[in-house]
């Protein structure tokens, strides 16, 4: 993981719901930065034979830095990190994060936030309600669940915020009718959705034929980090073969190996990285090179592309 | 080497400002190469950077920290519209004044300090005599509004970007030092919007790359990059709404006082994600030196006279060098052997 991961001891671990699980996080080397609400951190686990790395939404207080605190649903069918983090995390247990970052920001010019969460996606709007009610917005929450797995939370939820909560438990056979409470909303709301991909398309598609404008539809959309296939790279002009696996970019494994490569943002946009490839087919990751470029196969970016094969030759 | 502020020096009227030699051995020269062209040209900023450089910490305090202060408290009292944050940014204000307060006193014990109890806040810049208490997040509690309250202690212009729909809007900032924009013209407008009298960078796919990046900057990575433009005189104040009384300062340039006259005006700009608003913090810590002290490093000047020589007419005309320009490179030629 990158050089400025935080490591941070989970201090604390609550069953929240049949299914979900709450851990609470404090830092393990000074102090936790403040955070927005919609704000993600990804938890690396040390799993073998290589770790685990899930994002999870902050839903603590965001002014409160004491600690940070996630929710996680466990995915049986999945082989990842939800089932280390049910059955291998303890209390006491260090683990690695990101900082926070936020891609599912709420639009303080928004006449009114209407949240939609579905299940385990509650999590970014717990962090989102303190900040609400502190800036006396207008809000509502509509939160979706089954009674027997999902509904963390929803308890507290009715208590705080009485008429603003709706809760729809489906196995209860309580339904949200979506067209209905779109088609009522007062211009200038801000619909925020997070939640399985159904409920999303759901949304989508009833604000599209009420000609709501995108900007006013908001839904998390993860950018989970990406790793890739293990391949090697010759280096042309010296001869050497560089191994690069799953976890480690191109370019940071010409630095492991000494091989010099200019570049300034090691995000895929400035350019300053681009090598010349002299065979082997290229996983174009960049924002840099235009559609031309990459149809051509011939350059790049070892900030963030991969080889698509098993081999590169490259031009150093 | 450390810079120690030192007495108040004037950007106006009799210009006396002058940088010490540890200024000018300081400076950030802007050229790696002998050609200029617009690029994405954005870095990581990790700090501590190289002891004494510009780059050592996020924000950077010299010589002329008195002199700009004094400055800025000019140009606010001409004309308060140069600061202004829309009720939106009011956290994301209080974030800068979080992220101010604890790098300077971390990073100038000597000048200034931070002392927390829970919301509590007690703040004393020695610099200026300011020794204030106040409730963190509550802006009544500050003697100004505290967008001016922090921008009145800081080197540097800064604009407050809040982030929405993929897009940075220029909602909040304090302006007083422009390289000839204003921030009343391009308050609420959006990245490509307020970049539109660019030229050349817009076709070049510039801003759609550089507004991807800034859009994915986390927290506590900040990046930097590095701006330039030709001054006439030590002026700070270069900005639209005072274009009467430093326009005609371009058709002041002669053959003898060039080296004198001309400046050398770099922007040290750093992208920092705020943490409780979400919002970025753009801030552009001018630097000026006269083409005279820069030519006492003969490696600056060499490149100077390259770079001038090669500058593309579309961004003579942009920087609004025209009339002077070709003074500059004539004056520069001398420095540069293969001339
Ligand atoms: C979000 C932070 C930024 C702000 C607030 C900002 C603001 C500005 C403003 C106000 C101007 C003057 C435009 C005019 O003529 O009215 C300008 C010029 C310019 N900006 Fe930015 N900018 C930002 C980030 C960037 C970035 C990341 C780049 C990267 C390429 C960039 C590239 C430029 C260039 C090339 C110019 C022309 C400068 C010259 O030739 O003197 N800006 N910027
Ligand atoms: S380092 Fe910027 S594109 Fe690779």
């Amino acid at each position: 993981m990158s050089t400025d991961s935080i490591r941070v001891r989970v201090s604390g671990i609550e069953q929240v719901s049949p299914l979900i699980r709450e851990f609470t996080l404090e830092a393990i080397d000074g102090e936790f930065l403040a955070f927005s609400p919609g704000s993600h951190v990804v938890v690396e686990m040390p799993a073998e034979p290589r770790p685990h790395r899930n994002a999870y939404s902050l839903l603590s207080d965001p002014r409160d830095s004491g600690c940070y605190r996630i929710a996680v649903r466990l995915q049986e069918q999945s082989r990842g990190g939800s089932v280390y983090m049910h059955e291998s995390v303890k209390v006491g247990d260090e683990l690695s994060i990101t900082p926070p970052a936020n891609l599912f920001a709420p639009n303080w010019n928004a006449g009114k936030h209407l949240l939609l969460a579905g299940g385990v996606g509650i999590t970014p709007f717990m962090a989102y309600l303190p900040e609400l009610k502190r800036r006396g917005a207008d809000f509502e929450l509509h939160y979706l669940y089954r009674g027997s797995s999902t509904g963390a939370y929803r308890e507290q939820l009715k208590a705080e915020l009485g008429e603003q909560c709706f809760l729809y438990d489906s196995e209860a056979g309580q339904r949200c009718a979506l067209g209905e409470l779109l088609a009522d909303q007062p211009r200038g709301t801000h619909v925020y959705i997070c939640g399985p991909e159904e409920l999303i398309a759901g949304v989508r598609e009833v604000t599209e034929e009420l000609g709501w404008p995108a900007s006013h539809v908001h839904f998390e959309a993860f950018a989970a980090p990406q790793p890739g296939k293990p391949f090697e790279v010759e280096l042309s002009r010296s001869g050497r073969t560089v191994k690069v696996d799953g976890e480690t970019t191109l370019l940071e494994a010409l630095e492991d190996a000494e091989v010099d490569v200019p570049h300034l943002c090691r995000g895929g946009v400035c350019g300053q990285c681009v090598t010349r490839v002299l065979s082997g087919d290229i996983e174009h990751r960049d924002e840099f090179l235009s559609a031309a470029e990459r149809e051509q196969g011939d350059c790049i970016m070892p900030c963030v592309s991969r080889a698509s094969g098993k081999r590169l030759v490259i031009d150093l | 080497m450390r810079m120690a502020p030192k007495p108040i020096q004037s950007f106006r009227d009799d210009f006396t400002y002058s940088n010490s030699p540890g200024a000018v051995a300081r400076f950030p020269f802007p050229f790696p190469e002998d050609e200029y062209m617009y690029s994405v040209n954005i870095e990581p900023h990790v700090t501590p950077g190289p002891e004494g450089s510009v780059y050592e910490h996020l924000l950077d305090i010299d010589e002329h920290y008195l002199s700009e202060m004094h400055e800025r408290d000019l140009v606010l009292k001409e004309n308060p519209k140069r600061c202004l944050a829309m009720p939106h940014m009011d956290l994301a204000c209080w974030d800068m004044i979080d992220r101010v307060m604890h790098c300077f006193s971390e990073d100038y014990p000597e000048h200034f300090k931070l002392t927390k109890a829970g919301d509590q806040w007690t703040w004393e810049n020695k610099l200026l005599n300011i020794n204030d208490s106040f409730t963190f997040g509550d802006s009544s509690t500050l003697p100004l509004p505290p967008m001016e309250y922090i921008g009145r202690q800081v080197q540097g212009d800064f604009a407050l970007l809040d982030q929405r729909d993929g897009d940075l809007f220029m909602d909040a900032g304090i302006v007083t030092c422009p390289a000839d924009w204003s921030l009343a013209f391009d308050a609420g407008m959006g990245f490509k919007e307020w970049h539109g009298p660019v030229p050349m960078a817009h076709e070049m796919g510039i801003f759609d790359r550089a507004l991807k990046y800034l859009c994915a900057i986390p927290l506590g990575r900040p990046v930097r990059r590095l701006n330039w433009t030709l001054t006439v005189n030590a002026r700070m104040d270069t900005s639209p709404e005072t274009y009467p009384s430093w326009g005609s300062d371009r058709a002041s340039v002669t053959p003898e006082n060039v080296g004198e006259k001309v400046h050398l005006r770099v922007e040290l700009q750093v992208l920092d994600r705020m943490s409780r608003s979400n919002a970025l913090m753009f801030s552009i810590r001018t630097y000026l030196i006269s083409l005279e002290d820069l030519v006492t490093n003969p490696e600056w000047a060499k490149r100077m006279h390259r770079v001038m020589k090669g500058l593309p007419e579309q961004l003579i005309e942009y920087k609004g060098l025209t009339r002077f320009h070709p003074l500059v490179v004539d004056w520069l030629a001398k420095y540069d052997p293969a001339n």
